[in-house]
């Protein structure tokens, strides 16, 4: 299963709206069992990039291959498998208000699996209980608060044991403690099924307590300024925007 | 290599659970009954084992009946030995089980009876009938507030829902009014043609949309396409927090939100009636002048006869009536809203059923007073 391209490689890609251009030239690579941060300041194109990642919006020009193969080169019936493979929870949790959690988290086991009621009732009973939501099965998402509905989101985007997941603001919106929680329990995800893990956030707390790589986009270059563990960054890139960023703008002296 | 599970109970009375094969989730795997069963046995065993030395791939099929059998050995009290399980597994097994389900919060499904469900749903009825009351006295107020200047609103946003409920209207109000003259001026074609009476064709149209499909028709159009993007948008603030935002700032979502619209629909469900009336006059000269002998100016002036100013107020009044009330029912039913993707479409078909029954409704009380006034 290992290979020495990384899980996933980013080879020259270019995010544009039209003319737009939102960013250009974009090259990381994603090793397998990675936390990886995709950081930057607010509408560098982050959440952009994740789009092109998950398969949501075309880049105008480059590719992202997961295990060697090129994903928005293959044809539609190819990416549509391959992103079975991809967990994603979106900002909100967006979940689907009109089924309970346990319908949620069901649609994909029912449509890409030939379990039987009782079984895919068992798995998802057991997937709640891994983001603490044991017994709420029954509840729709405007009836639990916005923690809650982020963790469901997460069960849902675990259904189908990812290989891959995506978080877009994993800690927006959440009060520290349940920020941290929810950090913890993507580590021990990691840990015990070999996720590779791609986060978009600018919460310093979460890139350092999480990330071991990440890329850093900057919205006035129009393109990535450093990629690498964001510690070393932090302590040793040579750009002093991508120091600043991750010191949250204190001069270097007082930082921890 | 296809998964296997065998269990054993040992001499010291603990449960060996063997576990072979691939456990993965799509694959056929054999069920855990045999190892439940023996859990469930009195004498319970003291303890289960797992031993996995032949297990191969595992995913979530394996860890989601490992969880099931660790909670059947809680509820029956058999301690669970988890080394022989692999190390992700037992991480995953112990994050499951690491936040204990909160009290009270799983819910048990109740059966309602047939009486039950009846009684519920006219007391919903009721209730339901309350708001409405509730929602129209709370509208009085919000005016009595307009006319003394004391209601926050916007200028803008009123002369956008007049030209939303107005202009943009046209097209289709022009098509439904000129297709109803014509379907009316075949009818009374077929028939009058009979007595030798085919120019009273002309007063047939002109009278019945005039006094009553013009008004209704371009009520029922727009309780479909104003009243329901009323309850849309005033829904969809309601789930986004807008409205709550209007109240902190101390402006009346009334006022604010309902009043405008009420006004764009009441101003301009008369102008599109009238003009409604023209359209569907049109449609039927077309089909009468093309199948009867007679000239326009004929048919004209039997049509400008038939209508008196009576006919006419009457058929405008009728619009105001309906327009009120679509613009109610399309308000009231997106400030009830609830706070989801689902409670949108809720209300919006609600207010869209809710704007036509009062339309039909008003419309037979409407033409019963009409007949007993002689207008």
């Amino acid at each position: 299963m290992q290979d020495s391209e990384g899980h996933i490689v980013a080879k020259d890609i270019t995010i544009a709206y039209g003319d737009f251009v939102v960013q250009r030239d974009l090259n990381f690579t994603v090793n397998r069992g990675d936390v990886f941060i995709i950081m930057g300041g607010s509408g560098c194109g982050k959440s952009t990039l994740l789009k092109v990642m998950i398969g949501l919006k075309e880049p105008a020009k480059g590719d992202i291959l997961y295990e060697d193969t090129p994903f928005w080169a293959s044809g539609e019936g190819k990416r549509e498998a391959m992103k079975r493979k991809f967990g994603t929870l979106f900002q909100s949790g967006a979940l689907w208000s009109s089924m309970t959690l346990a319908e949620n988290v069901a649609l994909a086991l029912k449509q890409y699996t030939s379990l039987d009621e009782a079984e895919i009732r068992d798995v998802v009973a057991y997937k709640l209980m891994l983001v603490g939501l044991a017994g709420f099965e029954d509840y729709y998402p405007n009836e639990i608060s916005g923690g809650m509905k982020k963790r469901a989101g997460l069960a849902r985007a675990m259904a189908l044991d990812p290989e891959i997941l995506f978080f877009d603001e994993p800690s927006a919106g959440l009060d520290p403690i349940s920020a941290r929680l929810l950090d913890d329990l993507i580590l021990e995800l990691r840990d015990s099924l070999g996720t590779t893990v791609v986060v978009v956030t600018h919460e310093l707390a979460s890139i350092f307590a999480i990330g071991n790589n990440s890329v850093f986009l900057d919205a006035d270059a129009k393109t990535q300024l450093a990629t690498g563990d964001p510690v070393e960054l932090r302590d040793s890139h040579p750009n002093e925007l991508v120091r600043t960023f991750l010191r949250r703008g204190a001069p270097e002296a007082s930082a921890a | 290599m296809n998964a296997a599970l065998t269990c054993t109970v040992t001499p010291d009375e603990t449960l060996a659970v063997t576990l072979t094969g691939d456990w993965l989730l799509d694959a056929e795997l054999p069920g855990i009954e045999p190892v439940i069963a023996q859990l469930q046995q009195t004498p319970a065993p003291a303890a289960v084992t797992f031993d996995t030395s032949g297990l191969g791939d595992w995913d979530t099929g394996l860890v989601s009946r490992l969880v099931s059998i660790r909670r059947c050995a809680e509820a029956n009290g058999v301690s669970l030995d988890d080394d022989g399980l692999p190390d992700g597994a037992r991480q995953l097994i112990a994050l499951a089980f690491a936040v204990s389900e909160r009290e009270g919060a799983r819910r048990k499904a109740r059966d309602i009876g047939v009486l039950e469900g009846i009684g519920e749903k006219t007391l919903r009825v009721v209730s339901r009938s309350r708001d409405l009351l509730a929602f129209v006295g709370e509208l009085m107020l919000s005016f009595g507030r307009l006319f003394r200047g004391k209601a926050t609103y916007l200028r803008s946003d009123l002369v956008q829902y007049i030209q939303e409920a107005g202009a943009e209207a046209l097209p289709i109000v022009s098509l439904i009014s000129f297709l109803i003259g014509m379907i009316f001026a075949f009818v009374g074609v077929m028939q009058l043609e009979n007595f030798g009476a085919g120019i009273y064709t002309a007063d047939l149209v002109a009278v019945a949309m005039v006094r009553e499909m013009a008004p209704i028709m371009t009520a029922i159009i727009m309780a479909g396409r104003t009243g329901a993007a009323y309850a849309a948008q005033i829904g969809t603030m309601k789930v986004n927090e807008e409205v709550d935002a209007l109240t902190t700032l101390g402006m009346d979502p009334v006022d604010f939100l309902v009043t405008p619209r009420v006004i764009a629909l009441i101003v301009m469900l008369p102008m599109l009636t009238l003009y409604g009336s023209l359209m569907g006059i049109l449609g039927g000269a077309f089909v009468g002048l093309s199948m009867l002998d007679v000239s326009l100016v004929q048919y004209a002036t039997q049509t400008v006869n038939s209508v008196g100013l009576n006919s006419l107020l009457g058929g405008l009044f009728k619009s105001v009536v309906y327009g009120s009330l679509v613009a109610i029912a399309g308000c009231q039913q997106g400030l009830a809203c609830g706070n989801s993707a689902m409670a949108v479409g809720e209300s919006t078909t609600r207010a869209v059923v809710m704007g036509i029954v009062l339309i039909v409704v008003s419309a037979s009380i409407l033409t019963v007073i009409y007949i007993n006034l002689g207008i």
